[in-house]
């Protein structure tokens, strides 16, 4: 008995042996070309709760795009640690310390919710961590807490909004009412809208507002009724969004007045509106029949993987991967080194299904705005409402 | 504002808080009469609406839909008290907390699973399909008024039941003095089955009648479940009557504080509970 505890034990010391052996060979070639470096992804998004389906395009385009690389990125492989942020911004900061600290990932990825997103680009200023944002639209991400390490590969609430202003202005309407919800991205939104519809001439007559998820728009229809806009500019997005559009329809107003959205209105909300969304104008960096090659073999390719039709979300999280890509490339197969990657990726073009764009000076895409108009179950694209629109990023100082 | 604005506003004032006392019906006959605090009545709102989606896909009817939908809530919500809620009449308020709380969870996650996270939408009845012109460029969806009808309708039945009938005075009776009750050989523990499950069918009911014009989403229950609450604390937990009042007071805050004060919108339905409570501390209509 003693004796074959005695020889598992030298057996153990044996492998143990082996095994540190086996690490110090691997140890030895460091600083030498290697074959396999790894890269930690840590992707902090929502799986569960209003914004899952968000979460779970923006992993699958992420993935996909990983995936025609063969696995691998700009040569690193690439290892993923997963957090559900539940789009709950008091759960943030602890979520995103936890990749960051415990599981040490090289780049956060994350994520749809903004409040989330702003607590996540804290950490990663703090912690020096490289952020790659695929959806979360604030202003500020890319304005007053720009970063040299902070990217985004989605858009900021001013850039549809402010394509649409144009828009509106140039389709002869003069005096307009906007509708949104009271907070930051609704906000930021209208503000958007108001600073090119003005400029182009016309004038916001009134700005309602109402608490956010409140989704009772009787009174507001009645108001606009009786002030007799031009047309109606709104920021809704998800059940709100589908709401206020049959809503409108309902209370007969679609007819006489005009109504006109940031894309978020139309996107994944069409079939909900049963009908009532038809014709609607809405702007958004996507579309639904874009006529590049890349949108075309990327929208083959996710619907053949994942069995669905890729949205905008999708979109931004392949971007997200091409775009970490591109900053990876660049160490030529190097010790990861956050710098050279950040710096990299600030001159990368990005050939995007949505269209090939650039990074501004604070990391925010410039890139066309599409109008679109709903047919059916699509946002068919109508042109290109503004060509290679960049943030102001008011407030980066970088 | 002028007059014709203003006639309408009270038109939607009505017809939200009609909407709101729907739901809070149930929530006041649970709460009020059981004495359970039920945080997953917002989700039986929601399985309600999310029953009017999948069954209106299947027979492509919205009115056959609710009336297949109602008994199918009222055995689901007999068999949730057989299960579940009947142990919880004699523990403490925090274990039920703890127990309606998970449900939430429980049904958010199951609606995931089988539905998915995407927003649907629910076609109104041709029948009800029309609008009626109220002003020159704005008219009022036909569906919306069948809705206060039939808020009214059951406000008028639910009191018929519980004041004039038979097991409306048990029901009565149970809330004051459960064991006087069972000492008088009424079988207690069906009483309470059919008054929970009245409740569950309630708020189904109410989501599957708001579903065609809410539209059907996660996350749906919760929205209503805070504003039932404020509703039955106005109108004095229990009283079928006072939840009607304080739907409708619920209403016309909300309608005219989003038009006249809107900075101030998402505080007044808050503002009218803190000033209704303060001068009634029991509510608007607590009996005895």
């Amino acid at each position: 008995m003693k004796k074959t505890q005695q020889k598992r034990r030298t057996v153990m010391q044996v492998m143990l042996g082996a095994f540190a052996g086996v690490l110090a060979g691997a140890l030895v070639p460091l600083g030498a070309a290697q074959a396999a470096e790894k890269i930690k992804v840590g992707l902090m998004l929502p799986y569960t709760g209003t914004y899952a389906a968000l979460g779970t395009a923006i992993t699958n385009g992420f993935k996909q795009y990983v995936q025609e690389q063969g696995g691998k990125l700009g040569g690193y492989e690439v290892e993923y640690s997963v957090v559900d942020d539940e789009s709950d911004p008091s759960k943030a900061t602890e979520n995103a310390s936890k990749l960051v600290k415990r599981d040490s990932v090289d780049v956060l990825v994350g994520t749809v919710h903004s409040g989330v997103a702003l607590a996540m680009a804290k950490v990663a200023r703090d912690t020096k961590t490289l952020l790659v944002i695929p959806n979360a639209g604030a202003d500020e991400l890319t304005g007053p807490l720009c970063a040299p390490n902070v990217f985004r590969s989605s858009f900021s609430a001013w850039q549809p909004a402010y394509a649409m202003g144009k828009i509106v202005a140039e389709r002869g309407h003069k005096n307009v009412v906007t509708v949104t919800w009271k907070y930051s991205f609704g906000e930021q939104s209208v503000a958007g809208f108001k600073e090119a519809f003005e400029k182009a001439g016309g004038k916001v007559a009134k700005e309602l507002y109402l608490p956010f998820p409140n989704v009772e728009f009787q009174p507001f229809l009645t108001e606009i009724a009786s002030l007799k806009p031009d047309a109606v500019f709104v920021f809704f997005a998800g059940g709100g969004a589908v709401k206020f559009v049959k809503d409108y329809d309902a209370a007969g107003l679609k007819r006489t007045i005009p109504l006109y959205g940031s894309g978020f209105l139309t996107d994944g909300t069409i079939d909900a509106m049963g009908g009532s969304g038809e014709g609607l104008l809405t702007t958004l960096h996507y579309a639904d029949n874009l006529t590049n090659p890349k949108d075309q073999a990327f929208r083959k390719a996710y619907a053949l993987a994942y069995k669905a039709q890729p949205d905008v979300y999708a979109v931004q999280g392949y971007d997200a991967a091409q775009m970490l890509k591109t900053g990876l490339d660049a160490l030529k197969g190097a010790k990861f080194d956050k710098d050279a990657v950040a710096k990299a990726m600030e001159t990368a073009k990005i050939d995007s299904p949505r269209g090939a764009f650039t990074l501004s000076k604070a990391h925010n895409p410039v890139q066309d705005i599409y109008l679109r108009k709903v047919e059916g179950r699509d946002n068919k694209l109508v042109g290109v409402a503004e060509k290679a629109l960049a943030d102001p990023a008011r407030g980066c100082r970088m | 504002m002028d007059f014709v604005s203003f006639l309408i506003q009270v038109l939607n004032s009505l017809q939200y808080g009609l909407l709101l006392f729907l739901v809070a019906s149930g929530l006041t006959l649970v709460f009020g009469i059981m004495g359970i605090i039920n945080l997953a009545h917002g989700s039986f709102y929601m399985v309600g609406a999310y029953l009017a989606f999948a069954l209106t896909s299947l027979t492509g009817n919205l009115m056959l839909s609710i009336a297949l939908g109602i008994p199918l809530a009222f055995v689901f919500g007999a068999l949730l008290e057989w299960a579940l809620f009947s142990h919880l009449y004699k523990r403490d308020h925090l274990e039920q907390v703890l127990l309606t709380y998970g449900l939430i969870l429980i049904f958010e996650e199951l609606r995931s699973l089988m539905v998915g996270d995407d927003v649907h939408g629910v076609t109104i009845p041709e029948l009800f399909s029309a609008s009626i012109p109220l002003s020159d460029n704005l008219s009022y969806p036909v569906y919306r008024l069948v809705i206060s009808v039939v808020c009214l309708a059951l406000a008028g039945g639910l009191y018929f039941l519980i004041q004039k009938t038979r097991l409306g005075m048990m029901i009565r009776a149970g809330s004051h003095d459960r064991d006087m009750v069972k000492a008088l050989g009424i079988d207690i523990n069906l009483l309470y089955r059919t008054v929970f499950a009245l409740g569950v069918a309630l708020a189904a009911l109410a989501g599957m009648l708001a579903a065609p014009i809410s539209s059907v989403y996660p996350g749906m229950g919760s929205s209503v479940l805070i504003i039932s609450f404020v509703i039955v604390v106005i109108g004095g937990v229990g009283s079928v009557w006072g939840a009607l009042v304080a739907a409708l007071v619920i209403g016309f805050a909300d309608t005219f504080g989003k038009v006249l004060l809107p900075d101030l919108a998402g505080l007044m339905v808050y503002l009218v509970m803190a000033v209704v409570l303060l001068w009634r501390p029991e509510g608007i209509f607590k009996k005895g």
